[in-house]
């Protein structure tokens, strides 16, 4: 009656930690809006920690409005590319190290997104949960939600479709 | 207020937005409801390293901030705008290397909301890179017909 050790905690979070890491920092944008990601489980919170080049209008002053539809959309694509990482590192089929060496999946293109401004953005932290609405084998329908000091009082919210990237190994020609 | 004062007005403004300058963004043309804003080339706003193409939400600020400084510029505004919601359809991706052109339009406002329509363009100026259309809060200017 034996089972196999289970693998300690901290390789797992470094594993998981080390492939968002990988995914987030290939992006230049990402970097060039200072966004970061927070990972529980699977859960990835997307932060915007608030800087002075984020302004729109400085007479407020709020958040630019392409600021946040920008942190929206990368929040939404962070967790699609996540969504197909995940089953994938757990599984083991895909190699972590191969991921930090630049062995990326190819990214989801947007085909729209659309931005409902609740309220103006505070020259404050901004957070964003995506929430996959439908994944299929080529479209994806992605809801993000957007919220400064309390979860409750969104300021922006987002939806936007998305075509996803073909699945290596999958049979030509029905992708 | 004349509609030139507001025009020039609306182009210190877009300068002096933090974030549009941030991103290179500059007033081409401006008046009567319509604008065009161009945004260079830039590698720190690659959004897909694989491709070099520019990330969805640098065209998205770009469509932002045109939008309004159409609505800023409208002859029966009085100047002050705020986004309430803004959709983008992205019809292909932008060359990698060329300056990104905004132009929006007024289409229609009301007593309250002015309605626009946007186009972003690379060099192919008959194919757009993505449209958008908008909802902006408008406020008329005292003495505008209503």
């Amino acid at each position: 009656m034996s089972r196999p050790t289970p693998e300690p905690v901290q390789v797992i979070k470094q594993r998981r930690d080390g492939a968002l890491a990988a995914l987030v920092g290939s992006v230049p944008y990402i970097r060039f809006m200072g966004i970061t990601f927070d990972r529980r489980g699977d859960e990835l919170t997307a932060i915007l920690p608030f800087r002075e080049m984020l302004i729109g209008n400085p007479l407020l002053p709020a958040l630019h409005g392409g600021a946040t539809a920008a942190f929206l959309e990368t929040a939404a694509i962070i967790e699609l590319c996540w969504s197909l990482i995940w089953p994938e590192l757990e599984s083991g089929r895909l190699d972590a190290a191969a991921l930090e060496k630049g062995a990326l999946p190819k990214l989801p293109r947007t085909v729209d997104f659309t931005v409902d401004y609740l309220r103006s953005g505070l020259p404050r932290d901004a957070y964003a949960r995506a929430r996959i609405n439908r994944s299929g084998r080529r479209y994806a329908s992605v809801h993000v939600e957007a919220w400064q000091d309390n979860r409750a009082r969104l300021f922006a919210q987002g939806t936007g479709h998305f075509i996803m990237p073909p699945v290596e190994g999958a049979g030509a020609g029905d992708g | 207020m004349t509609p030139e004062k507001m025009t020039a007005i609306a182009r210190q403004f877009i300068a002096a937005l933090p974030h549009s300058r941030e991103l290179g963004m500059e007033l081409v043309g401006i008046g009567e409801g319509r604008a065009e804003i161009s945004m260079p080339y830039d590698p720190r706003l690659v959004g897909d390293p694989a491709t070099g193409v520019i990330h969805g939400g640098a065209v998205s600020a770009l469509m932002d901030t045109c939008c309004g400084a159409a609505v800023m510029c409208h002859p029966d505004g009085n100047g002050n705008t705020a986004t309430i919601d803004l959709r983008i359809d992205y019809m292909r991706a932008a060359v990698p290397g060329q300056t990104i052109r905004a132009r929006a339009h007024c289409y229609h406002v009301t007593r309250n909301v002015a309605f626009l329509r946007a186009d972003a363009l690379d060099d192919d100026d008959d194919h757009p890179v993505a449209t958008a259309t908008g909802a902006f809060v408008f406020e008329r200017r005292k003495g505008a017909g209503a």
